[in-house]
This record gives C-alpha cells, structure tokens and sequence, in this order.
C-alpha cells in the first residue's frame, strides 16, 4: 500500500546515470522545499528563497555532519511547475556513487522513492498535461514498470531474495505464534516468554542490518565493487592494474592495503567505483608457497564482487588454473587470456568447459587490447542495462533498500516494544508491519500466510 | 400458484443473518417477511452453544452499535461469560458468552414477532422473480407469490445440503431439518456461480451420564460485560455456569486411526472444501500425529436440558465407532449420546460476485448475507444479515448504501475481504486479518459505529445523546490527566513502590505515569485528587487513550492514508476491458469484482500498483471529459 500515497515527498534521480557531468535528484511534493533545508547548507535556507531560483551551496549527510558534494539547488513553488507542486532539484556532480548517496540522503530525510513515472503521473493528475498526453503517460508507467521489473528480478536472484525470504519466514512464525494464542484464548498453546521474543527480534534485527550493510548493491555503493585479480604468477596480474589505473578515465586514489600482501586500488569506470584488490604479492616460488598462494586467491575470491582470473593463453591449463577455475565458477567472474598477441596454446573453448563462454575475454596488458571489452563485460555484468537506463533504473535496489529499512525500523521498535513489556498483541502489530516491508520485497502479501501458518503449526478448531 | 402479498423486502431464511436482516430492514420501515422453512428454527445454533469469542466478540459488539439484535439477545440469555485475553492489549480482548440455546432462539423469534413492519412465515423460497435484472418477488414451494422489490438471501448451509456420518448420507440441513432443494437451480440458472463448502459439528451427550470429577470446570467473569452498549452489567447480572475442561488420549487416537478408511473424508466421499479452522479430530490425529493429547471443552447447550455440546471434537466417523471414540475419554467413559457428530455439505456463493453494500452486481435488489456468502459463524453472518438489510431498504428508499470500511470496523474488514479475495473455504473472522485492529477495540464499537447506526435512523435519539456524554466525559478528563502534574511526596513514591514502578525525582505528568506498563489510570486514583467520579466505560476510555497513545496515533496515520484511496470511487459501470494500459489479468479481476474505489481495486490480488496508476489516469481522463 505504501506505493500508493499521492500527495507525499517523492524523490528520483532524474538524468542517466554514470555519464558524467552534472546528475540531478529531484524532489516534488509539499513541504519539500523545507525537507531540502535538513541537507543543504547555502548563505539561505532553501525555504527563505524565491521561486524558479537557483542557490550554491554544500550538501551534508545531517547524520555525521561529512559534506557529500557542492550542489546548485533550484527552488520551484507551487503551482508553476512541472507537477504543480513544490520541486527541488539538486545539480550535483555526476558520477554514480555521489549522486546515490545524495538520493540516499533525500530519502533518509523522509521523501519515497518515486514509482515508474510518477512525477509524470502527478503531472497530469494534477491538471498540468493535456488530455491527449494521458496515453503516453500510461505507456511511459507501464514499459518503465517493466523496466525495473526485469532490474527487480534481477537482483532478486540470489542471497536478498533467499535471506528477506528467510527473515520473512521467521517473522511470520513469531507473528503466528502471538496471534494463535490471541485466537484461542483456552487453548494450551505454549506463550513465548517476552526473553525468546526479544532473542528472536534481536537476532531478527542483526541480520536486517548484516543485510543492509552487504546487500551486494549497497556495499557497491557504499565501498566500491570489491575486485580481486586472480592467478599464477608472471600471467601479468599486476600489468593489468597498472594499466587499468594508467587508463585516462581512471581516476586513482591509492587506499593503503590491509596486508603487506595486497594493493588496494580504486578506480571508476564510468562512475562506478571499483576498488581492486591486487593479490601481486603473494608471488613467490617454491611448491609449499604456491599451495598458499592458491589458497589465499581463493580467500579474497571468497569475499569479493567479481574476480578477474588471469590466464596466459601461451602456455597450456595446469592443475592448479584448474582448481582456481572450478571455485569461481559459482561467484561474479570474468577470464581474462593475457597475451593473445603470442602464439596460442589454450583457446576459449577448451576453458568454456569450466566457465560460460561469455565470461572469457582474450586481453593482451602488452598491447592494451581488450579493455574496452572487459570494462563493457563488467558493467554488464553488475549494471546491466542500468547505466544507460534513465532514472528509474535503480528502482528495485533502492526500493528494496527503503524497505529493508522500514522493516529495521519496525524490527528497533519491536524490540522497545518488548522490552517496556508491551502487551504481546503490540509485539505482533510491529511484527506485521516488519513482514509488510519485507513483503514489498518479495511481492507476497501476509495476511493469509500468517492464518495459514497459524493453522499448520497449532491444533486448533472445534 | 396464488398472489399472496405485496411486500418491500423478502428476507430468505431465519438464521444470524436472516434475523437482523430482517429486523434491520423494518426498522427502517420496510414491509418485510422473513421466511424459513421451519420457524421453530430461527436464530438456531446448530453447532457450539457460545457467542463472541477472539474478533468474533468485536463483530457482535459492532452490530450492536449499529442497531442490531445479536448482543442484546446474547445478554438476555447467557448462561456464562468471560472477558477473553485481559493480559493481552486492549485491541484483543475479547468478549465471549455460554448461551442457552433453546432461549436464544425463542428470544429472538419473539422479537420478530413484535417487531412492527416484520412478519415471520414458515415457508421454503422455490423461486426468486425477475425482470430484466430486477427482483420482482419471490415464489414459495406450495405456490404463493410475493410481490417485492428487494430480496436477502440468507439461506446459511440449507442449500443442497447432506450430512455425512460415516457411510450414513442424509440429505439435510443441520440438525437434521429440511434442506432447500430448490432455489440452488433457480440461482443457478439465473448465472450465478455456486461454490460447495463443507463444516462440520461435535456430539451432543447427556450430562447424566458424564463424570465431570475427571474434568476442570471453567468458571466465567465475576465482573462482567455485556454485549450490548445499552446494558449496564447490574441488569444483566446472573448465576453462571460452568463449562468443563477433558482431554483425548492415546487410546482415542488408536480408535480413530483404526478407522480412518470409514471416514468420508478420507474415504473421499466428501466432495466439499473443509476450513482450515474447523478440522475434524480426525484431522487433528492425522495432521499433529505426534499430539499426545487435544482439548475437549464439555459446555451445556441451555439450563433447561441436559444435553452438553462436546466442544474440539467434531467428527464424520460411523455411530459406532464415535462412541468408542468419545468414551476413551475421561469423563466420558460411559457417555450417552444424545445426537452423533457429522459433516454437512451444501451450496454457497462465490461472494466475489456481490457489490460492497452485498448486493449482486448483476441483479438490482438482490442481495445476499450470512453463511450463504461463504462465511462461517453466527457472528459473522450475523454481521452481514445486518447491513444485507440496511442495503435493502436503502436501495428502495433510493439511498446510498451503507459501506463500512476496513478502518471503521471489523465489518468493514469481513465484507472487504469476502468481496475482494473470493474464498475457497468458509471464511472465519481472525483478529490479524484487520490491520487497523489498535483502532477496532471491542470497547470502543460504540464510538466508531453508533453515529453512524443514528444517522441511518437504527440508533435512537436518546442513545446517541448518551454516546456524544460518554466521549464529553472522556475528552474533558484526558485533557485533564494531560494537564495534571504529580509531585514526588511520599505518598507517590510509597504508591509507586506498591507497583514496582520507578520512584519519581521531580514532578511529573500524571498522563505520563498512566503510560508506565505497570500502571493504569485507575490505580493512580489515590495520588489524583482532584479526579471527578466518572462511569466505568469512561475511565476505561480515558485510560486506553492515554495509555496506547503514541500507537494509536502512529496507526491514525496509516488510516489516513489508507482513506485517501478510499475515496476515489469507480463508477459501477467502468468497462475494464478497453482500459488501455491495464494488464490483461487485471482487467480480468477488475471486471469480475468492479471494485468500489481506488483503495479497493488495490487490494484485489492480481492488480499491480502499475494498474492502480493507470486507472487513476483514466479517472482523470474521464473527469475531464466529463
């Protein structure tokens, strides 16, 4: 039901993503231009400005105080404006990772993400738009809805889906316990004591904020999309990242690495940010050292968002290419055959055996050729038809993000809910409220499951 | 075939819902006739001898808010009664009465029968007249023709019913009463879709032959409630009695394993869906194998028999192996049965069919309430029967019909649900099924529904004056305790102390104190001097109000937004199939349902929010065409 209030805050990035220049995040409802004041520091507040004006200033994260970027902010009243309502649109400076978290903040501020469309929709429901142009409204909702379904489903694959499912499960399962006592008052049911309701919530809560903090989207936004570059030694590991850092869109900060063993980089491919991890250290010889070196590939394999696994394609497969081939099979990887410019002893079909041809990209680091088709494979591989798409692109993850947020909060005030020793029937509505945000989630709705699993796990009924 | 009258409304059958349908409709100064097939059937409890319970008790006080029948019958004719989860927060208690089933019914025919504008006639409904999509009367199996303009069709579980007891098949309704054998055709040649539901019911044994030493008895409420806003609990106020606790044994549950093949269940004889809610204690055997034990409550069926109701133990097992079955139990080793349990089969509607106000989107003036929607219980078809009838003679009056929604009322939520989601079991009222439930309280029923039972015209002048005193008092001593300011002395600590609170270190707000778990408003009566006597149901406002405020206005704001869809109604004769932009599933649902509003729409599953857009669109675009 969420999705459908008409009058509040909505909020969109509204220019495509990833190219460039300036982004803007736009915001329309009433009583946004003074949500806008709670993040934007300028000589004025926002709220004191006049109509269609544009303002300087400095955009902070009002949690910790941190300044996200330098903003131009245009101030649009009501009723002059493309939605006829008040609008604040924030020009930021391009990029991926700022222009989230500058959305991010707007929404922690308080404002919804829009749906598909939706400043177009209030458009026209608000008398804006000519009649004639109701047709292409419903057209622009429906492809765009489309749009971010494929993106939605996308990102459902996969560990949210099966944990929020999890979570879900686990909810409606204390829920139902509640709610079977409360049904049936005489019944001998065995009450949860308010100690497992509260281990119950708590351990609920920890492991929505585990999944805030690692949502693979998230932790790409936040920290960068975590690379490890795989391999045996002198396969030119190390000639990639410095080719990849000499690129001249590569923008380099050097992060100190954590181990004597490892360089981190980061860089960014057309506003996304991608932090490397070089594993060039840990080259040594000696078949007791080579055994490590394995082993350790494959712990950061373990960790990370995508890993480029480094073959040189003049000399034959071996056992241990072998072993590293059959763990990343399973994780985000492209195979990258160094030296396709010296004769070839292992071919893309021989390796398409362990992984999908499409993964397999022949590169020469010597040459520099290859990379354009290795930064494309990446982008697809993570973003795909998202860096081009418009603004509603990243609806799925940033919709299911505000819901697993709204579930949390649910989740903190269950947990107060318990410990002031509430009744337990304001213990279950919080617990609903949780499931119903986890619900947006998935798409399921809770009402009949909670009956359901009311009726599986109790013997009740006359 | 003979003309016997004319009439406004024919109300068909004398159940839950037949009964306030029907008081409902003259009250408002319709001519109407309750038909049954048998009078000395009439607001018959055909299986658990008990009114209310969990969110069922809510619907009984709502209807009693509105201006029906059901809460004062209850209260004239209870035998025990109990205030269900007290621990639990306000928005679960839950009131519950024992009745005494001969008297409910006999009370409640005598209120028809002095009812002015009702008239009661003990006939089978063969035939319902219609021109063109208009109800024009009603036709009875001997032939007698009844002119009206409205019908209520509250025929509960008669329609084409069997009951099974074993391989025993009887084709008949409950209780071994005639079955309507007729009208299921004439419905269903008119096109309306049937479904086939089944329930079931319990033994009945003489309590001579019971051993109720081996049981725990199970005393109602020394401070009680009655049902009805307009008792005080002094006028109601009687000698209870007890119902009886027992349990089952391994050795039942041998005797029921034995036969499960003698089963029509298991058999497969049964051809009906059977609730989830209402499983057989060979369901219960079967699906929680590992149960050592399941409860029996022993409840008397009135005070002028003997016969107990055996409550957690109904059953389609042959005669003879239910009394094997029962008297493995203790208690019931020698138990006479005075009439066997069986399973009952028979024709419902596919509710999705019906308007909001339950009038059939196809037929004007037909509508349809009670068990006969896919329901279950007396509560629930009480419920319906009650705005069945308002609709009725709000459609002749050339009125609005009264909608109730989910946030006014578990009605609201109960109607909303059969409409929008169509059943595929009886449906039972559950307390998790309103989401607003924090605002739904039993307690409060009076304050959500009662103005709007006056402005109807079901509500009287001199109880609406009490209910606008009631909230006067209310509001005027909450912004008091708001205003109020408790000292540290020593009698407030000492006070504290009593109840385990946190001794205070300056002056505090008294409403803040009512707010602490271990506190409520009327054990801080000692430290509140300048309180003014107020009636129960006041304090007990004022104390839920201040108490549960911060949850009551976070769940006000939901209800907020939740209405603002509400509100933006569909007009009835949108054709969804050449809305442009609609997925093809939701045109389907959308025309299949026609729902009320927006709001609605939106929660009819296979609706997408992409469609709600659209049609909001096209809301648009036909306003300003318009």
């Amino acid at each position: 039901m969420l999705q459908h209030f008409l009058d509040d805050i909505i909020a969109a990035i509204s220019t495509p993503l990833g190219s460039g220049g300036i982004s803007i995040v736009r915001m329309s409802g009433a009583g946004c231009i003074a949500l806008a004041d709670t993040f934007f520091r300028g000589k004025r507040p926002l709220t004191e400005k006049k109509t269609h004006t544009i303002s300087y200033g400095k955009l902070i994260d009002p949690q910790s105080g941190d300044v996200i970027d330098e903003v131009l902010v245009s101030v649009m009243r009501a009723p002059h404006t493309y939605t006829t309502e008040d609008i604040v649109e924030i020009n930021c400076h391009g990029g991926y990772y700022v222009t989230q978290r500058i959305l991010q903040t707007v929404l922690a501020a308080g404002a919804r993400l829009a749906e598909p469309g939706e400043f177009t929709k209030r458009a026209f429901l608000n008398g804006r738009m000519d009649l004639t142009q109701a047709e292409a409204v419903i057209d622009v909702i429906q492809s765009k809805t489309e749009l971010s379904r494929r993106a939605a489903v996308g990102q459902l694959e996969g560990r949210l889906k099966k944990e929020v499912r999890a979570m879900r499960e686990q909810l409606i399962d204390m829920i139902a316990s509640i709610e079977a006592v409360i049904d049936y008052p005489d019944y001998d049911i065995e009450e949860e004591t308010y100690d497992s309701m509260e281990q119950g919530a708590q351990a609920l809560l920890s492991r929505m904020d585990t999944l805030l903090a690692h949502a693979d989207r998230g932790k790409i936004l936040r920290e960068g999309l975590q690379t490890v570059i795989v391999g045996k030694p002198n396969v030119g590991k190390s000639s990639l990242l410095n080719l990849l850092l000499e690129e001249e869109r590569a923008i380099v900060t050097d992060i100190p690495g954590t181990t004597r063993d490892t360089v981190e980089e980061m860089i960014q491919i057309d506003g996304i940010p991608i932090q490397i991890v070089d594993t060039a250290g840990i080259r040594q010889t000696g078949d007791e050292v080579e055994r490590l070196g394995v082993e350790k590939s494959k712990a950061y394999a373990a960790q990370a968002d995508l890993i480029l696994m480094m073959l040189d394609s003049s000399r034959p497969l071996e056992q241990e290419d072998k072993e590293i081939l059959s763990f990343i099979k399973e994780k985000h990887s492209i195979v990258l055959l160094n030296k396709s410019d010296l004769a070839q002893q292992l071919s893309i079909e021989e390796l398409s055996q362990f992984v999908p041809k499409e993964q397999i990209l022949s590169i020469s680091v010597h040459q520099g050729s290859g990379l354009d088709a290795l930064m494309d494979a990446i982008k697809n591989m993570f973003f795909s038809g998202m860096v081009q798409a418009d603004e509603d692109a990243l609806l799925g993850n940033v919709r299911h993000k505000t819901a697993l947020l709204a579930a949390r909060e649910a989740m903190a005030h269950c947990l107060e809910t318990i410990r002031t020793r509430m009744p337990e029937d304001f213990i279950s509505m919080d617990l609903q409220d949780a499931s119903r945000a986890l619900g947006e989630i998935t798409g399921d709705v809770a009402d009949e499951e909670i009956i359901d699993r009311i009726f599986t796990k109790f013997c009740l009924g006359k | 075939m003979y003309e016997a009258q004319t009439i406004d409304v024919a109300v068909i059958g004398g159940g839950h819902a037949g009964c306030e349908a029907a008081l409902a409709s003259a009250r408002l100064g319709m001519q109407t006739v309750l038909f049954a097939i048998s009078l000395d059937s009439i607001a018959m409890m055909p299986c658990n001898p008990s009114i209310g319970g969990s969110s069922k008790g809510h619907l009984v006080r709502e209807i009693d808010a509105l201006g029906g029948e059901m809460g004062k019958n209850i209260d004239r004719t209870y035998i025990q009664t109990k205030m269900l989860n007290t621990g639990k927060g306000p928005a679960v208690y839950s009131l519950r009465a024992q009745a005494d089933k001969t008297r409910y019914h006999e009370h409640m025919k005598h209120v028809l029968e002095q009812t002015p504008n009702l008239a009661i006639k003990q006939a089978e409904i063969a035939e319902i007249l219609m021109e063109n999509n208009t109800v024009t009367g009603v036709v009875t199996a001997s032939g007698a023709i009844y002119r009206c303009r409205a019908v209520v069709l509250c025929m509960g579980t008669y329609m084409k019913s069997r009951c099974l007891t074993g391989e025993t098949i009887t084709e008949s309704g409950p209780n071994n009463l005639m079955p309507a054998t007729k009208l299921s055709d004439c419905l269903k040649q008119m096109g309306i879709r049937l479904f086939r539901f089944k329930t079931g019911t319990p033994a009945r044994m003489n309590r001579n032959s019971l051993d109720f030493e081996k049981m725990t008895p199970q005393y109602g409420d020394e401070n009680i409630v009655p049902f009805s806003f307009t008792n005080t609990p002094e006028e109601i106020q009687r000698e209870q009695v007890p119902c009886y606790l027992t349990y089952t044994n391994e050795k039942t549950h041998q005797v029921i394993r034995d036969n499960l093949h003698r089963s029509p269940l298991f058999g497969g004889l049964i051809e009906g869906t059977g609730p989830r809610y209402c499983p057989s204690i060979e369901d219960k055997v079967v699906r929680f194998a590992d149960k050592e034990r399941h409860q029996l409550f022993v409840e008397p069926e009135g005070e002028n028999t003997e016969e107990m109701y055996i409550q957690g133990m109904s059953s389609s097992l042959p005669e003879d192996v239910q009394i094997a079955m029962y008297r493995t139990i203790p208690g019931l080793e020698h138990c006479e049965i005075t009439r066997f349990a069986y399973a009952i089969e028979y024709d419902c509607i596919d509710a999705t069919q019906l308007k909001l106000s339950l009038e059939f989107q196809n037929y004007h003036g037909l509508f349809s309430a009670g068990q006969f929607n896919g329901s279950s219980g007396y509560e629930e078809a009480a419920a319906q029967g009650l705005i069945g009838g308002i609709n009725a003679a709000r459609y002749l009056q050339g009125k609005e019909p009264l909608i109730l929604r989910r946030s006014d009322g578990y009605i609201g939520v109960l109607i909303d649900d059969l409409i929008s989601k169509g059943s595929t079991e009886p449906y039972r009222m559950m307390t998790s099924r309103a989401e607003f439930r924090l605002l739904l309280r039993q307690d409060n029923a009076d304050w959500r529904l009662t103005p709007i039972g006056y402005e109807i015209g079901l509500i009287s002048e001199e109880r609406y004056q009490a209910l606008r005193e009631k909230q006067r008092l209310t509001e005027e001593e909450i912004a008091r305790v708001k205003a109020q300011t408790i000292a540290p002395t020593e009698a407030t600590q000492a006070l504290l102390e009593q109840y385990g609170s946190t001794l205070l270190k300056s002056g505090t707000k008294l409403s803040d104190l009512v707010k602490r778990p271990e506190l409520d408003y009327d054990k801080l009566a000692p430290l509140d001097t300048d309180r003014p006597a107020l009636p129960a149901p006041v304090r007990e406002q004022v104390n839920i109000q201040i108490k549960y405020e911060g949850y009551i206005s976070q769940q006000m704001k939901q209800v907020e937004q939740f209405q603002k869809l509400e509100n933006r109604l569909l007009p009835e004769d949108v054709d969804y199939e050449n809305i442009q932009g609609l997925r093809l599933e939701a045109r389907q649902k959308l025309n299949a349902i026609r729902p009320r509003s927006v709001g609605h729409a939106s929660r009819i599953t296979g609706v997408s929010p992409a469609d709600i857009s659209v049609l909001l669109i096209y809301m648009e675009q036909q306003k300003r065409k318009g």
